[in-house]
C-alpha cells in the first residue's frame, strides 16, 4: 500500500460520512413534504405532476393500498421497458439499426432494471440504442431507486407512528424521492463525470483512424447522465458492457472516487433519515456503526487477500506482485478492491475490475456481502429496510434472552411481526440456494461456466446470489444469456425484490397500528455498543450462516486448491 | 385497483419524460457547454482534422519502435470490449502469462512487469504503470536510434500522479509524442 492508497481510503470515508447526517435530514424533510431550498424551483413541477395524475397528496394509504400502488407502478414500468427493448428496431435514435432483444433476454433485462438489480446479460454498446438506454434504462434507474426509498419511509413511519392506519401516499413518496432527491444529485454527479471525461452526446459513435492505421469505432452516447443515476440509485447497470471498468464510464482515479462515494452516499444518509423519523439519532449511530464495522471487516480481509501474489504465476521471468488480471492500471489494487467491496455491500453491482479474476477470498467477501442481504449500507432504501429487519430480529433474540416481550422503540413484536420477519429471512436462501441448485442440476446449465473446478461452481453461485440480492454484478465469465438462465434469474430477481417489499410493508402496517408502550428501564436499549454488537452477530449468524456450505464448496475450495498447486503430483 | 391505474400510468409517463428525456438533455446541454472536449469523447485529431482515436481508449501497438499498450483480452475491440474473466486458479491464465513472459523477457532486465502480461478489465485500458513503460525504454530507444535519456524525459513528462490513485502513463499520448519526436530534427 502506498500513500495514494491510504489517501483514497481516507477520502472515501470522509466523503461518505461527512455529508451523511445533513443529507439524511434533507431526505427526511423531502419525504415528509417539508420546505427545502429546492422547493421554489420544484414545487410547481411537483404540483403539476399530481394534478395531471389525479393524485391528492394529502390522502394517505393503508399498507395494502400502498403495496397495490407500488406493484401497479412497477408492473407498468416493466411493460414499458419490455416494449422498448423488444421493439428497439422500430424506434428512433437508432442509427446503427440495432434489432430488438430476444424475448427471454428482454424479459430478463426488464425485470433486472425494474427490480434495481441491473443484471446484464448483454453488452450495451453493441446491442442497445441511445433511446433504449435513456427512455428505457435510465428511467428505471431512477424509479426503482425511488421505489426502494418509498418502501423505507413507509417502514420508518410504521415504526414511528402510533395507532395509525396509514403509511403515507406512495405516489407522493415516489414523486418527491425522484424530484428532490435523485434528480438534483444525479445532475451534479453527471457534470462531475463529464468533467473527468465521461462522454455526454447524442452522437452514436465516431470512426477513428488509429496511429497504426487501423479503423476503430468509438461508441459514444448520453453516458454520463446514466452513469450518475446508476451509481446514486445503487443500480449498477452500465451503458457499456464492461461497466465502470470502461474508460468512458470511469476515466480517472478521481472519477473512480466520485462514483465509489456515490454508491453508498444515499444509503448512508438514509440511516440518519430513519433517526429523524423516530426522533432518536442514537439509533442511527448504532446502526451506522454496525454497518461500518461489517464493511471494514470485509474490506480489510479483501484488501489483504488481493495484495497476495497469485502462487500459480511463480516464475523467474514474471514480476511477483498483486495480481493485475482483470484490473485497470488507473485504479490499482486498492481502488479495485474498495469498489468490489462497496458495490456488493450496497446493492449496486457495477464493477471496475472483473470479479471473476479476483483472489478467491476477495470473491468470498463480495459473495458474503450479498448473501447477508446487502444490509451493509445496501441499496437505496432497500439496504436500510433490510437492516431494520435484522434490528427487529436482534431485538426479538434479545427479548428471548432476557425473557420479556421484545419491544423496539416502544412497539411490541408479537407473533404476526415475527412471522413476517422469518418470511424475509427465507428470501435469500430461496433465491440463491434453491434456484441455484435447480440451475446447477438441470442439463446444460454448466455450459454457462467458463472456469474449471470450484471456481466454476462459484460462478453459478455468484450469479444466483447476485440476482436474488438485486445486486447485478457477476463473475462475468458466466454466460448467462440462455433461455434457462434468463428465466431462472428473472425469477430470482423478482423473489429477491418483492419477497422483501411485501412483508416489509405488511410489517410497517402492523407496527403502525400498535400503541406505543412506555420505554421502561427494563426494556433492552437499542442504541449502545452492546446492541450494535448483537446486531452484527445477528447479521452474520442469522443472515450468513446458511450459506457457509456453498462458500466452502466455491471460493474456499478455490482458495485452498491454489495452495497445493506448487506441489508436484 | 382502477383508481390506482390513472396515477400509475400518468406518473410513469411524466417521470419517464423527466428522467429519461429532460434530465439527459439538460446534462448534455450543460456538459457540451462547459466541457465540450470531454463530452464528445476526448477525441484526438491530427493536423487535417481526422480523428485518430480517443485519449481514453487504448489502441494496439506492435513493432519495436512503439510502446506497447496493456494487453487486451478482446484484441482492443470496442463493440463490445471484453475481459478474459480467467479465474486466478485457471491453469490457462498461468500458462498464458508464463508463455508471454518467456517471449517478452530480456537478459539483464529482471522479471517482466505484471501489467505487460495481464489483460485489463475493460480490454481498452489506455494506461500502464510507469515501471511497465520504463521496461520498454531500451527496446524503443534502440529501434528509433534515440538516446534512452530522451525517452526517459518524455516518460517523466507523461506520468500522471493523481492523489487518490496509482501513477500511470497514457500509452497512446506517449506514442503520439513519440511520433512527433521522430519528425523533429535530431538533436543527438
Amino acid at each position: 500500500m502506498h500513500s495514494y492508497d491510504y489517501a483514497l481510503l481516507i477520502a472515501f470515508f470522509v466523503l461518505l460520512l461527512a455529508p451523511a447526517a445533513l443529507l439524511g435530514r434533507f431526505f427526511y424533510k423531502v419525504m415528509e413534504g417539508q420546505r427545502t431550498w429546492l422547493s421554489p424551483l420544484l414545487a410547481p413541477l411537483e404540483r403539476g405532476c399530481y394534478r395531471l395524475a389525479g393524485v391528492d397528496p394529502t390522502q394517505e394509504q393503508s399498507w395494502q393500498r400502498y403495496a397495490l400502488a407500488l406493484l401497479l407502478f412497477n408492473l407498468a414500468g416493466f411493460m414499458l421497458l419490455l416494449a422498448i427493448l423488444l421493439l428497439q428496431g422500430y424506434l428512433p435514435l437508432n442509427p446503427r439499426q440495432l434489432p430488438g432483444q430476444d424475448w427471454s433476454l428482454a424479459l430478463n433485462t426488464a425485470v433486472s432494471f425494474v427490480t434495481n438489480t441491473n443484471w446484464q446479460a448483454y453488452s450495451g454498446e453493441s446491442s442497445l440504442s441511445a433511446l433504449s438506454q435513456m427512455l428505457g434504462l435510465t428511467v428505471q434507474n431512477f424509479l426503482s431507486a425511488a421505489t426502494g426509498l418509498a418502501v423505507l419511509v413507509a417502514l420508518c413511519r410504521g415504526i414511528a407512528r402510533r395507532s395509525a392506519s396509514t403509511l403515507g401516499n406512495f405516489w407522493v413518496d415516489l414523486t418527491r424521492a425522484t424530484l428532490y432527491g435523485l434528480l438534483p444529485l444525479s445532475l451534479l454527479l453527471a457534470l462531475l463525470l463529464v468533467w473527468q471525461g465521461v462522454p455526454q452526446t447524442f452522437t452514436d459513435s465516431v470512426q477513428a483512424l488509429t496511429l497504426s492505421g487501423d479503423r476503430q469505432t468509438l461508441p459514444l452516447g448520453p453516458v454520463a447522465s446514466q452513469i450518475a443515476i446508476k451509481q446514486l440509485g445503487t443500480n449498477g447497470g452500465g451503458f457499456l458492457g464492461v461497466n465502470a471498468a470502461h474508460p468512458f464510464e470511469n476515466p480517472t482515479a478521481w472519477s473512480n472516487l466520485f462514483e465509489l462515494v456515490a454508491i453508498v452516499l444515499i444509503p448512508a444518509a438514509l440511516v440518519f433519515t430513519f433517526g429523524h423519523y423516530v426522533k432518536d439519532l442514537r439509533q442511527s449511530r448504532a446502526i451506522l456503526g454496525c454497518m461500518l464495522a461489517l464493511f471494514v471487516l470485509g474490506g480489510a480481509t479483501a484488501l489483504w487477500a488481493e495484495y497476495q501474489p497469485n502462487p500459480a504465476l511463480l516464475a523467474p521471468q514474471v514480476e511477483q506482485t498483486a495480481p493485475l488480471e482483470g484490473k485497470e492500471a488507473r485504479f490499482g489494487t486498492t481502488g479495485s478492491v474498495l469498489w468490489a467491496v462497496t458495490t456488493t455491500a450496497a446493492s449496486n453491482g457495477s464493477v471496475n475490475a472483473m470479479h471473476d479474476s479476483l483472489n478467491p477470498l476477495t470473491g468470498l467477501v463480495t459473495l458474503g456481502n450479498m448473501m447477508v442481504g446487502e444490509v451493509i449500507f445496501g441499496g437505496v432504501g432497500a439496504g436500510l429496510y433490510g437492516m431494520l429487519l435484522f434490528v427487529l430480529i436482534a431485538v426479538f433474540l434479545a427479548g428471548l434472552m432476557i425473557g420479556r416481550t421484545p419491544h423496539y422503540l416502544g412497539k411490541s413484536l408479537q407473533a404476526r411481526e415475527v412471522k413476517l420477519l422469518v418470511a424475509t429471512l427465507l428470501v435469500m436462501p430461496l433465491g440463491a440456494l434453491v434456484l441455484g441448485a435447480i440451475a446447477a442440476s438441470l442439463p446444460g446449465a454448466q455450459t454457462a461456466l467458463s472456469n474449471p473446478g470450484p471456481h466454476g461452481f462459484s460462478q453459478l453461485l455468484y450469479a444466483y446470489t447476485s440476482a436474488t440480492a438485486n445486486n447485478g454484478s457477476a463473475f462475468a465469465g458466466f454466460a448467462g444469456n440462455s433461455v434457462l438462465h434468463n428465466l431462472l434469474l428473472s425469477l430470482a430477481m423478482l423473489i429477491g425484490r418483492f419477497g422483501y417489499i411485501l412483508p416489509v410493508l405488511a410489517l410497517a402496517g402492523s407496527l403502525a397500528a400498535k400503541r406505543c408502550a412506555a420505554c421502561g428501564a427494563d426494556s433492552f436499549p437499542t442504541h449502545g455498543v452492546l446492541f450494535a454488537s448483537l446486531l452484527l452477530v445477528t447479521v452474520l449468524l442469522v443472515g450468513g450462516l446458511s450459506f457457509l456450505p456453498t462458500l466452502a464448496l466455491g471460493p474456499l475450495a478455490d482458495h485452498l486448491s491454489q495452495g497445493f498447486q506448487g506441489v508436484a503430483p | 385497483m382502477l383508481a390506482s391505474l390513472r396515477p400509475a400510468l400518468c406518473l410513469l409517463a411524466l417521470l419517464t419524460l423527466l428522467t429519461g428525456g429532460l434530465y439527459p438533455l439538460l446534462v448534455t446541454a450543460l456538459g457540451q457547454w462547459a466541457f465540450p472536449y470531454q463530452a464528445n469523447g476526448s477525441l484526438l485529431r491530427d493536423a487535417q482534422g481526422q480523428v485518430r482515436g480517443s485519449q481514453l481508449i487504448a489502441q494496439p501497438f506492435s513493432g519495436a519502435q512503439w510502446f506497447h499498450s496493456r494487453p487486451s483480452a478482446g484484441d482492443y475491440a470496442t463493440l463490445p470490449s471484453a475481459a478474459s474473466n480467467l479465474a486466478a486458479s485457471n491453469p490457462q491464465l498461468a500458462a498464458r502469462i508464463k508463455r508471454e513472459a518467456a517471449l517478452e523477457s530480456n537478459q539483464g532486465q529482471g522479471p517482466v512487469p505484471l501489467a505487460l502480461l495481464t489483460t485489463s478489465a475493460s480490454g481498452l485500458d489506455p494506461h500502464l504503470p510507469p515501471a511497465a513503460v520504463a521496461w520498454q525504454l531500451p527496446r524503443v530507444a534502440a529501434a528509433r536510434g534515440v538516446p534512452v535519456q530522451r525517452l526517459q524525459a518524455l516518460l517523466d513528462q507523461a506520468t500522471l500522479r493523481p492523489w487518490v490513485g496509482p501513477p500511470v502513463v497514457n500509452v497512446l499520448l506517449l506514442n503520439q509524442a513519440l511520433a512527433g519526436l521522430a519528425s523533429t530534427p535530431h538533436e543527438g
